[in-house]
C-alpha cells in the first residue's frame, strides 16, 4: 500500500509505506494496530465512502443577505417574556409525579427494602423498586463507544441498571434503589422518605490513580483492577523512549485535569406518558439528541417498537455535553407510564443533579516534552489515570481515548508521541463529555508543558511556539497535515492567530509593566495557550472503526410550501446555539427569500426523520452542510420547472435573488411561482413529480479543526494568594461565520467555563465517596463579578470538505482558556521570584499563597 | 391549608395552599406562569427571581403563604399592553440570552437594578448580578443589555 500522505516529510510518507496484506487487525491489538487505524482513516480520506470533498464553499460568503450578518436571533422572543417551554414547564392532564430512592452510601449492598409504609402515603400511585426491575427483566442502560484493551481483549462492560436490585450493590451516592409515583410531587417525595432500605456500607474508592492499585476496592467484582480498558496511541513507545533520552531537555508536569460538574442551568426534567389507546409511548426530555436517546431506549433497555416511540426534546436550559448521554431516569419514566397508564413527570433537583448528571475531566496525567538544544519538541510522552465513574455513560469511554488522544499532536511539529492511558471505574458518578470533551484535556496538558518549558529554558513562550508551529496550510493546494496520533488536520495558519493575540495584548509593553510592578511588590502575569480541537463530529466509517456504535452524520429536511414559504426539519437540537436563527439565515439567502419566510423544526422524533444531535460542535459543519445538500436537491428541481415555464433549457438559467433568469434576458420566474408549479403542476415537465420535500443525509470527510490563541493577563495579590483576572483575549479561527454574533456568545460562555476551571470549579469527593460540595453553595462557579469583558477577534481560515467552509465554535472558549489562566498565574509567581511548577486546580487564593510560601 | 390572596401581573388570584408551599411553585403551579424558573435548591442561582411589591426577590426562598396581600410582577407581566420592557430588548438587541432558562430571572434583577441605579457602571451591573447565575453567557452580552437598557431608559426621561 503506497499511501502518499505528506511527502514533505519523506518520515511520515515512509512510516505507513509498509505493505501489509495482514489479515483486518483488530484495532486495538498492540503497536501494529495503532498503524492500522491510521491507515484506515488515510484509507477513508482517499478512497471517500462519506461526501465528495467540496470546494464550492470558498465562495459561501460572497453577496449574501443573511450570511455574514449579527442577525438578531428569532428564538428571543419567546424566552424574554417568560413563554420558553422546557420540560418542567409542561403538564399533561392525569399526569403523576416521581421521586426517587437513592442510596447515601458510595458503595454498598441492599440487604432489604421496605416500601409498606410508604404504600399507604396520601397521593401514593404506585412503588417500584430493583426487584420489579429486575422481575420485568428489561436490560440496563447502554454504553454507545467500545474501547478494548492494548492486547484485544474486549472493554469491560459491567451493566448499568435502572433501579438496583435487593442482594446488588449501588455503585456512587444517589444511585437509586426505588422510585415512588402520586399524584403531587410533594407527596411523591414525603412518601419516597418512609421507603426504608437496609444498607451494608462497603467502603469506596474515588481516585482514578488509586482504584487502580494493589488492594483498592473493587467497583464491580467481575473487573480486577478496576480497569475498564487500557489503551494506547501514537508512535511506538520504543521510538518515543529514545527521542526523550536523547532530548538536550526534558519538561515534566505531573498533574491533575480536576473532576468538573457542567451544571447546565435547568436540572434535567423527563415526562414518560403510554397512551393506551394507540399503544404509543411519548417521553418528553431535557436532552441534546432526542433521536438518540429514543434508538437507545427502545432498541438496548425497553425493547418497546420504536415506530410507536415519540421523543421530544423542547426547550432545553443548557447542556454542555452533560443531556447527550441516555439516563436511567428517562427509560424508567417511559417504562413505569405503561405500568400505571398515565404521564409520569420526574424534575431532578439540583442535588440530584450534582450526584447524578454526568462529571467532566477527572484525569491524572504525567506528561514529558522532549526538547533538543534549539527549542525544537523531539518528543511528547504522557501517561494518563482517566476516572470513567462507576457505570460507562453513552460517551464514556471515546472521551479520554480517541477525542483526547488524538490531539496530542497539538499546533507543533512533534515527531514522536506516545499516550498510554487506564480507563478506570471508581465509586463516582459517570465521565463523559463536558464541553470540548477530550480536546480541553489535550491543550491544557501541551499548553502547561510549553510555557513551563520556556521558563526553565529561559525561553520567551512566544517565540518558543512559533519555532515549533506546524507552517500554514489550506487543505487545497496544500495537503492537511497528517498528525502522529491519527487525525489529519483540515486547514491551519497558526502564526496569524498567536500574531493577532500578541498584537492584542500589547506584548512588549506587558512586560515592561510586569517588571515595573514586580519592583514595588505587585505580581503581574500573562499566560499563552495556542489550541487546536477536532470539531464537526464525525465520519461515520472512522469513528465506526474506532469503535463507535452509531454512525455521525446528520440529517435535514428542507420542505417547500406551496406558498414559497420554507420549512426545515432539522437533526441538530438547539438549546442555546440559535439555531433557529443560523440555519434560517442560509435558507433564506440560498433561495433569496426574507428570513421570516423560513421554519426551523428541532427536537421532535416525528416531525425530522432522524439526527445524531447536537454537541462536539458539530451542528452547523455537519447539520448545516446537509441543508445545504437538501437546499442544492430544491434548486435543481426548480430549475427544471423553470427551464420548463420559461421555455429553455436548463443550463441556460442562472439562480440569484430569489428567481431563475434566463442568462442574458430578463425572463425570470421566482422562486415562489416555481414552488407553486411544483404544487399545482398544470404546465409541468413530463416525468416530473410534483411537489418540492427533500431530505438528506451528510456523512462529514473529516474532523473540522478550529484553533485559536488565548491570553490571560492576571494580577495575583501577594498577601492572600488572592488571583484577578484583569484582561482574556481569545483570537478563535473557527471557519467561514455565519452570524458573528452568535459566534462570540458561544467563545464567551465557554471562556466562562475554562476560566471557571482554573479558578473556581472542581467536585470533590472524600474517601468515603461522598460528594463534599455537590450544591451551588459549596461548588463556585463564575458568577458576573468574576470575569471581566472578553477581547474577542478572530481569522479565518475556511474548512476545505464542507459546503459552507465552517469548522464549529461552541466549545473553542473552554479548549483553549484553562491553561492560559494557569499559565498566567505561574508566571506572575516567577516575576516575584517564586520558581512554582505547578498549582492544583482551581487556583484559590490559599492554594497560590502557600505555593508562594514554599518556592 | 391556607388561604391566601395575591395580586400576580394586575389580577387578584385567591388559592387554599400547604404551608409549605414555595412561592416558585405556587406561580409555577397554581397560577401556570411557568416563565418563573427554577435551577437550584439553596437559593442561590436566581431563576426564580420576581418582583414583589416592587424589590426584586427570589421566589423560591419565599412561602407561598408570605405573599399573602402582596403585589407580584413575574416576566409574563413585565411587558405592558405588547411593549417590551426596554430591559426585554436589550437582552434581545445584544444577544444577552442563549439557552433562555436563567434569563427571565436575570431579566427581572436587571429592571430592579436599574430602578434603584439609572446610571451603573461596568462594575455596578456585575456587583447588582451577582446573585443570578448563568453558565451560557460567561456574563459579557448581559452586562450589554443592561447598559443598552440604562441608555434607552435614560433617553426615554429626556424625551418626556
Amino acid at each position: 500500500m503506497t499511501d502518499c500522505v505528506n511527502d514533505r516529510t519523506g518520515m511520515v510518507y515512509e512510516y505507513f509505506n509498509h505493505s501489509s496484506n495482514q489479515p483486518l487487525l483488530h484495532p486495538h491489538s498492540g503497536a501494529p494496530g495503532i498503524r492500522h487505524i491510521i491507515k484506515k482513516i488515510i484509507h477513508s480520506f482517499y478512497h471517500r465512502t462519506g461526501d465528495p470533498v467540496t470546494l464550492s464553499n470558498i465562495n459561501i460568503m460572497s453577496n449574501n443577505n443573511y450570511i455574514g450578518q449579527s442577525v438578531k436571533r428569532v428564538e428571543d422572543k419567546r424566552f424574554i417574556t417568560g413563554k420558553g417551554r422546557y420540560t418542567d414547564d409542561i403538564k399533561l392532564v392525569g399526569m403523576t409525579y416521581a421521586s426517587f430512592v437513592r442510596s447515601p452510601y458510595a458503595h454498598a449492598k441492599v440487604l432489604s427494602i421496605d416500601s409498606t409504609e410508604a404504600q399507604e402515603m396520601p397521593g401514593v400511585v404506585a412503588i417500584f423498586t430493583g426487584d420489579d426491575i429486575k422481575a420485568s427483566g428489561i436490560g440496563g442502560v447502554p454504553t454507545g463507544w467500545v474501547i478494548n484493551f492494548r492486547n484485544g481483549d474486549t472493554m469491560k462492560e459491567p451493566p448499568h441498571p435502572l433501579l438496583i436490585a435487593t442482594g446488588s450493590t449501588a455503585k456512587h451516592i444517589g444511585d437509586p434503589v426505588a422510585v415512588v409515583i402520586a399524584e403531587t410531587y410533594a407527596q411523591a417525595v414525603d412518601a419516597a422518605e418512609a421507603v426504608t432500605v437496609e444498607w451494608d456500607d462497603l467502603g469506596a474508592v474515588t481516585d482514578a490513580f488509586k482504584a487502580t492499585q494493589e488492594g483498592a476496592t473493587l467497583v464491580h467484582e467481575d473487573v480486577p483492577g478496576n480497569l475498564a480498558f487500557d489503551w494506547e496511541l501514537g508512535n511506538p513507545i520504543g521510538e518515543v523512549d529514545e527521542a526523550i533520552e536523547a532530548s538536550a531537555h526534558v519538561t515534566t508536569l505531573e498533574f491533575v485535569n480536576q473532576r468538573m460538574v457542567p451544571n447546565a442551568i435547568e436540572p434535567r426534567a423527563y415526562i414518560g406518558h403510554f397512551d393506551e389507546a394507540t399503544d404509543k409511548y411519548t417521553l418528553y426530555t431535557s436532552t441534546q439528541n432526542p433521536h438518540l436517546i429514543r434508538l437507545l431506549m427502545c432498541a438496548f433497555v425497553l425493547g418497546i417498537p420504536e415506530h410507536k416511540v415519540r421523543v421530544l426534546g423542547p426547550d432545553v436550559g443548557g447542556g454542555f455535553g452533560s443531556k447527550i448521554f441516555h439516563y436511567t431516569e428517562e427509560a424508567l419514566v417511559t417504562w413505569a407510564s405503561q405500568k400505571i397508564k398515565r404521564p409520569i413527570k420526574w424534575t431532578e433537583t439540583r442535588s440530584e443533579a450534582f450526584m447524578l448528571d454526568a462529571h467532566g475531566r477527572d484525569h491524572v496525567s504525567k506528561a514529558e516534552m522532549g526538547f533538543d538544544a534549539e527549542g525544537n519538541v523531539k518528543a511528547l510522552r504522557i501517561k494518563t489515570y482517566a476516572n470513567l465513574g462507576a457505570y460507562l455513560s453513552t460517551f464514556g469511554p471515546v472521551v479520554p481515548t480517541f477525542l483526547h488522544g488524538t490531539l496530542l499532536q497539538g499546533l507543533y511539529t512533534t515527531p514522536k508521541i506516545h499516550i498510554e492511558l487506564y480507563g478506570v471505574f471508581t465509586h463516582t458518578v459517570a465521565v463523559d463529555a463536558y464541553r470540548g470533551a477530550g480536546r480541553p484535556e489535550a491543550t491544557y496538558l501541551l499548553e502547561r508543558l510549553m510555557d513551563l518549558a520556556a521558563l526553565e529554558m529561559g525561553r520567551d513562550p512566544v517565540e518558543l511556539r512559533k519555532q515549533n508551529f506546524i507552517p500554514a496550510f489550506d487543505g487545497v493546494e496544500q495537503p492537511g497535515y497528517q498528525t502522529q496520533v491519527a487525525l489529519q488536520y483540515d486547514s491551519g495558519n497558526y502564526h496569524g492567530v498567536l500574531d493577532r493575540g500578541v498584537e492584542m495584548l500589547d506584548y512588549a509593553n506587558f512586560r515592561k509593566e510586569q517588571k515595573e510592578a514586580a519592583k514595588n511588590g505587585k505580581l503581574l502575569g500573562v499566560g499563552f495557550s495556542t489550541y487546536i480541537e477536532a470539531c464537526g463530529i464525525a465520519p461515520s466509517a472512522v469513528v465506526g472503526s474506532l469503535g463507535a456504535r452509531a454512525g455521525l452524520y446528520e440529517s435535514a429536511q428542507v420542505r417547500v410550501q406551496p406558498t414559497g414559504k420554507v420549512s426545515v426539519y432539522t437533526g441538530s437540537h438547539s438549546h442555546g446555539q440559535g439555531h433557529e436563527t443560523t440555519f434560517a439565515q442560509i435558507i433564506a439567502d440560498k433561495f433569496g427569500i426574507p428570513m421570516e419566510d423560513v421554519d426551523i423544526v428541532h427536537g421532535d422524533s416525528d416531525a425530522v426523520a432522524f439526527g445524531m444531535g447536537t454537541y462536539g460542535s458539530r451542528s452547523l459543519a455537519v447539520g448545516g452542510s446537509a441543508i445545504v445538500k437538501s437546499i442544492d436537491k430544491v434548486l435543481e428541481k426548480g430549475a427544471k420547472i423553470a427551464a420548463h415555464k420559461l421555455e429553455c433549457a436548463a443550463d441556460d438559467l442562472e439562480f440569484a435573488e430569489g428567481k431563475w433568469t434566463v442568462k442574458g434576458t430578463d425572463k425570470s420566474i421566482s422562486f415562489g411561482d416555481v414552488a407553486l408549479t411544483a404544487y399545482i403542476p398544470h404546465v409541468y415537465p413530463a416525468g416530473l413529480e410534483p411537489g418540492m420535500d427533500f431530505s438528506s443525509f451528510y456523512d462529514p470527510a473529516n474532523f473540522t479543526y478550529p484553533f485559536g490563541c488565548h491570553i490571560a493577563v492576571v494580577e495575583v495579590d501577594k498577601e492572600t494568594g488572592k488571583v484577578k483576572l484583569k484582561r482574556f483575549i481569545a483570537v478563535d479561527d473557527v471557519g467561514n461565520v455565519i452570524n458573528p454574533m452568535i459566534v462570540d456568545g458561544q467563545i464567551h460562555g465557554g471562556l466562562a467555563q475554562g476560566i471557571g476551571q482554573a479558578l473556581l470549579e472542581g467536585a470533590i469527593y472524600d474517601e468515603n465517596g461522598q460528594l463534599t460540595n455537590g450544591s451551588y453553595m459549596d461548588y463556585a462557579m463564575p458568577r458576573a463579578d468574576d470575569l471581566p469583558m472578553f477581547e474577542l477577534d478572530r481569522q479565518v481560515t475556511p474548512c476545505p470538505h464542507n459546503p459552507l467552509g465552517v469548522k464549529g465554535a461552541g466549545e473553542a472558549g473552554c479548549i483553549g482558556s484553562t491553561p492560559a489562566v494557569v499559565n498566567a498565574v505561574i508566571d506572575a509567581l516567577w516575576s516575584g521570584g517564586h520558581q512554582v511548577k505547578d498549582i492544583l486546580m482551581p487556583m484559590t487564593g490559599e492554594r497560590v499563597w502557600r505555593a508562594m510560601q514554599s518556592s | 391549608m391556607t388561604q391566601i390572596t395575591v395580586k400576580v401581573n394586575g389580577k387578584v388570584h385567591s388559592h387554599e395552599v400547604e404551608p409549605r408551599t414555595l412561592l416558585a411553585h405556587y406561580l409555577r403551579e397554581n397560577l401556570s406562569l411557568t416563565g418563573t424558573h427554577i435551577g437550584c435548591d439553596t437559593s442561590s442561582c436566581g431563576s426564580c427571581t420576581i418582583h414583589m411589591d416592587g424589590m426584586a426577590v427570589k421566589s423560591c426562598s419565599i412561602l407561598a403563604v408570605q405573599a399573602d396581600g402582596c403585589e407580584i410582577t413575574t416576566i409574563e407581566g413585565l411587558a405592558t399592553d405588547g411593549q417590551l420592557h426596554p430591559v426585554q430588548e436589550g437582552f434581545k438587541e445584544c444577544h444577552g440570552l442563549q439557552c433562555g432558562f436563567c434569563t427571565t430571572g436575570m431579566i427581572m434583577t436587571a429592571v430592579d437594578l436599574l430602578n434603584q441605579n439609572p446610571n451603573p457602571s461596568e462594575s455596578d451591573i456585575r456587583h447588582g448580578l451577582e446573585g443570578n447565575f448563568c453558565r451560557c453567557t460567561g456574563y459579557h452580552n448581559i452586562v450589554r443589555s443592561v447598559q443598552w437598557a440604562a441608555e434607552a431608559m435614560n433617553k426615554e426621561v429626556l424625551i418626556e
